[in-house]
């Protein structure tokens, strides 16, 4: 059930490691299933010799989806009423990514109890790869 | 509307399960019919980001291969575009998703995008930066909006330093 709003309070948080040495594989499987095919992602050739990059690196959309899982988590996946972030840093493969959810307001509108979160996910060195926020529902 | 695009998203539970095992999203309201009618969500629902996944459906998607249209990855050389500038393209900035109800396996999504605002910086770490937004609309067959989406795109006049 989604979280009772008398049971969360401003300030609650919730934190879950999203990878750990994040795999080439993972771009590729990402890369099947969301439809981005862009060889930065997935052709170390093409990404290292021919657009200048030291490596491939993570779709900002994977960053987001693994992402979502820490929002997921917390306040229950069908309850997610908005979810938007800024991409702030690229996620390389071997990067280890920690996410983490804070309530920032609990409030009301047209009758429906509401949580605004923030949300931000860091790598290994604490660098943040994300950050952005999350509306959810709340039960009575 | 000019510059509008509209594209018809068949909604399948395979897909889902695809995506969420990609973004490593096990919970069972992505990936299992029978536990996800135990869950709140009473079913399986698409997760937050999957939206995105529309592109399968763009029959001209620049980032997909496509028989007959040179393709810029590898292959006999790093890149199968002869003379293509070693520049990075566009990177994605943002993206926002507000969601109206869940998407569900079965939905026929009707999805139109168009284009928002256009704007500019100057990073140190990438030269001139040219941003624009696309704001891209997800309704039902019934005509109800299901999820509106907004992303910004960044076009950088060098790759990003790194460091």
């Amino acid at each position: 059930m989604a979280i009772k709003a008398s049971e969360i309070n401003v300030g609650d948080t919730h934190e879950e490691v999203l990878v750990e040495d994040l795999k080439r594989t993972q771009l590729v499987m990402y890369a099947g299933a969301s439809g981005d095919y862009n060889p930065l992602h997935t052709d170390q050739v093409y990404t290292t010799q021919s657009a200048g990059y030291p490596s491939v690196f993570a779709h900002g959309m994977l960053t987001m989806g693994m992402t979502s899982r820490v929002v997921a988590s917390f306040v229950g996946a069908v309850n997610i009423k908005q979810f938007g972030v800024r991409f702030t840093n690229q996620v390389w493969p071997g990067d280890t990514l920690t996410g983490k959810a804070t309530v920032q307001a609990i409030r009301e509108e047209n009758g429906e109890h509401l949580a605004d979160l923030s949300v931000e996910t860091v790598n290994q060195d604490g660098v943040p790869v994300v950050k952005g926020r999350a509306t959810a529902r709340l039960d009575p | 509307m000019a510059d509008e695009k509209t594209i018809t998203f068949p909604v399948e539970a395979s897909h889902i399960m695809m995506f969420a095992r990609a973004i490593g999203d096990y919970r069972p309201e992505y990936n299992d019919a029978e536990a996800a009618k135990a869950t709140e969500a009473e079913g399986i629902i698409a997760p937050p980001t999957f939206p995105q996944a529309v592109a399968q459906f763009d029959p001209d998607y620049h980032l997909r291969l496509q028989p007959g249209v040179p393709w810029f990855g590898s292959g006999k050389n790093p890149s199968g575009v002869e003379g293509k500038p070693a520049s990075s393209g566009g990177l994605h900035a943002e993206q926002h998703f507000e969601f109206f109800r869940p998407v569900r396996p079965g939905d026929v999504l009707t999805v139109t995008t168009r284009p928002g605002e256009t704007w500019e910086k100057t990073s140190k770490r990438a030269g001139k930066l040219v941003f624009s937004e696309r704001i891209t609309e997800y309704r039902d067959q019934s005509g109800e909006l299901v999820v509106r989406a907004r992303g910004v795109g960044v076009k950088t006049e060098r790759p990003v330093d790194q460091g």
